[in-house]
């Protein structure tokens, strides 16, 4: 499978990743308009059973499922995009498979459109919340020490 | 993957899939009948009918074998993006894909186990020559006795031999399907 | 026995017509929306998100409104949905080393490397009710404190700085397909990863129970909280159609590791083992309580003693632990009964009358 140089693998990661993160209704005011396109798999809403490791290093277990929705579209390129998105809003899926598809022809434009917004978005609400755990983070005094028994 | 080979999938997964799911049924319950299915269509050398099948039956918790050119990599890839049913050598399949041949030698497959012979191999004979020579079936869900012909009675009779333990199979070819149940006796 | 009786239909449409007038309450107080139970009752849609086995903070906040807030009808709720939908696979086992941080506490290690960070605990409140929370609706909100660090790194676990040492048993990748009590009905003895699954979706208050036991006595095993963290995760998921995983979305889990004391044997160095809990969302007394039955049901792993306590037995936990099991077959008998009932009135009758037959004879 070759992809355009614009939009290798480990950036499309990225951008799949921001995209299911992504809250749907912004992605529903980045992108109104959808383009011209087939659906290769219609808006599908199911599960994915998320996996823990024991003493969180150690064997795989059944932690308990998520729900995501997912599809595939295909442009009149015949480029074919991928969206899997955490919740249940189908139009959230639909947009980012739509996406991902957009940006492999044109990758700059969907980086500047949507992406880079969605990624700033991101990093200021990420970073609100490590503020408020900064400021309940504990600085420990030794007074005395003593012995319990 | 291209898009050729994402497409082709049902067109309404829940209508399609349940349609052909009450065909399929029937089929199973009626041995000796054959039904018409073509919901869906797949890289050669699959049939309409098998490909079908496989969209109603099978995801990633039916282990799937597949045998001789049904064995490709368009194939393959279709499968896993519409099925995700995980790819298994014959002895661990829950379904198993290909034309009678290929299939052999079939006491490979799964006939299930007395506390579970619910834990038992579907074998979908594709390209199968429904207009070979007949054979007599009796058993469950025949009134007297139906016709049918198979690719190889004596395997078949064999099989039955094994009730309740046994694989199942499905023949596809085209746009055609039917099935026999182990429980069907072959004379 | 059961017996198939008709009738009742008005009267059942009715009850419900009445279940929703009495969900809504009276109608000059604002409805209450989903929205704010997701957002203001965030506990309560932790709980039924990881009892009810399905990550949805929408749909759990669904359940708890049409629930009127009984958590374990909502949980029953979200279970049934669930059935409803397709699995599309299992996730790479998530990164808990990884997590951004909202609270972070260890009382083993003072000094622990990252800190210690309380986030948004109830530990050090009063418990005294703050009744300007009734009388004005809500309190002034403090302006978000400005400074202190924001680490973005990776915050190493607690425990495996003891595990460096070797001072604590080693929890050694494995990436064998674990059970999955979901899909294939669950054989005993379960083995540990089995046991987790159940433990993790299993009852808080039946848990609470059990892990108090092993405290008081049944099933003495000392443990040490080496750590209890709470945030976000990334999860992660092959996808086939791509050839690679890409991250599916991020959920909110709460991890709870203990540290107790094994003497070692014949094989074994004296060294610490441990207990873990992870539940999904902020449910910090589901992890703790987690964390402790599951070191107590490892007794024979361990080669310790079966002390024959309730929280050692896998059969006893294992069995009881989830809520809609339980309640379902608690619950149905309230349902008709009439014909098993006529059986045991009838044999009580006979019984009684072949007393007093004795007692004439006897006269």
């Amino acid at each position: 499978m070759s992809r355009p140089e614009t939009f290798p693998d480990p950036i499309r990661k990225e951008a799949l990743g921001l995209l299911a993160r992504a809250p749907s209704g912004r992605l529903a005011q980045l992108l109104p308009e959808l383009p011209e396109h087939d659906l290769l798999r219609a808006p599908e809403i199911g599960t994915v059973m998320v996996r823990g490791r024991a003493g969180g290093t150690g064997a795989a277990f059944n932690l308990g499922e998520k729900t995501v929705t997912r599809a595939s579209v295909r442009l009149p390129s015949g480029t074919v995009g991928h969206g899997y998105v955490q919740g249940r809003d189908k139009g959230h899926a639909l947009r980012a498979a739509l996406i991902d598809a957009m940006a492999q022809q044109d990758a700059a434009r969907v980086e500047e459109r949507i992406l880079a917004p969605l990624r700033d978005e991101e990093v200021a609400r990420r970073k609100a919340v490590a503020t408020e755990a900064a400021a309940t983070r504990v600085e420990f005094f030794t007074l005395v020490r003593g012995e319990d028994e | 993957m291209t898009a050729q080979i994402l497409s082709e999938g049902f067109k309404d997964a829940a209508r399609d899939g349940a349609h052909a799911f009450r065909a399929i049924l029937t089929a199973m319950a009626r041995p000796g009948t054959i039904a018409t299915l073509q919901a869906a269509s797949g890289p050669a050398p699959i049939s309409p009918a098998a490909a079908t099948v496989l969209l109603t039956l099978c995801d990633r918790t039916t282990p799937l074998h597949l045998a001789g050119a049904h064995d490709n990599p368009e194939l393959r890839d279709w499968i896993a993006f519409h099925c995700a049913s995980p790819f298994v050598s014959a002895e661990n399949a829950t379904f198993a894909l290909g034309d009678w041949a290929a299939l052999q030698p079939v006491d490979r497959f799964g006939i299930g186990t007395p506390e579970y012979p619910d834990r038992a191999a579907t074998l979908i004979v594709d390209r199968h020559d429904f207009d070979a020579a007949p054979t007599r079936l009796t058993g469950p869900g025949i009134r007297d006795t139906a016709t049918l012909a198979l690719p190889e009675a004596r395997a078949f009779a064999a099989n039955h031999g094994l009730f309740p333990l046994g694989w199942d199979a499905i023949l596809t070819s085209g746009s055609r399907l039917a099935a026999l149940p182990r429980s069907t006796e072959i004379s | 026995m059961y017996v198939a009786v008709k009738g009742g239909e008005r009267a059942i449409d009715a009850a419900h017509a009445w279940l929703d007038r009495s969900r809504r309450g009276p109608v000059d107080q604002p409805v209450l929306d989903t929205a704010q139970i997701r957002d203001q009752m965030g506990l309560a849609v932790t709980r039924v998100m990881a009892e009810g086995s399905l990550y949805d903070p929408d749909l759990a906040a669904l359940a708890i409104k049409q629930a009127c807030g009984d958590l374990i009808e909502a949980i029953f709720l979200i279970r049934a949905y669930r059935t409803t939908l397709p699995r599309f696979g299992a996730s790479i086992p998530i990164d808990t080393a990884a997590m951004r941080l909202k609270r972070r506490v260890s009382a083993t290690f003072k000094d622990a490397p990252g800190g210690q960070i309380l986030g948004p605990t109830f530990d050090y409140t009063h418990r005294l009710l703050d009744f300007r929370l009734m009388a004005d609706g809500e309190l002034p909100t403090e302006p978000l404190a400005e400074g202190g660090e924001t680490e973005s790194a990776a915050t190493p676990h607690v425990l495996s700085f003891l595990n460096r040492d070797g001072l604590i048993e080693d929890a050694a990748p494995d990436e064998t397909p674990p059970a999955d009590l979901t899909r294939e009905p669950m054989e005993l003895p379960a083995d540990r990863t089995l046991r987790l699954q159940a433990l993790a979706r299993g009852d808080e208050g039946f848990l609470l129970g059990l892990a108090y036991s092993t405290q008081r006595g049944y099933a003495r095993n000392h443990a040490f909280v080496g750590e209890l963290r709470i945030g976000m995760v990334a999860v992660e998921m092959d996808i086939p159609e791509l050839g690679f995983a890409i991250e599916i979305g991020e959920i909110e889990v709460t991890e709870c590791e203990t540290v107790n004391q094994f003497k070692g044997s014949r094989s074994e160095p004296a060294q610490f083992t441990r207990g873990y809990g992870l539940t999904f969302g902020q449910t910090e007394r589901k992890a703790l309580a987690m964390a402790l039955v599951d070191r107590a049901l490892r007794w024979e792993e361990l080669g310790e003693e079966d002390q024959g306590a309730p929280a050692q037995d896998q059969e006893f936990v294992l069995s009881h632990c989830d809520n809609i099991q339980a309640t379902g077959f608690l619950e149905h008998i309230k349902l008709p009964h009439y014909v098993d009932f006529q059986a045991e009135l009838e044999l009580v009758r006979r019984l009684r009358a072949g007393l007093s037959d004795q007692d004439e004879d006897a006269a």
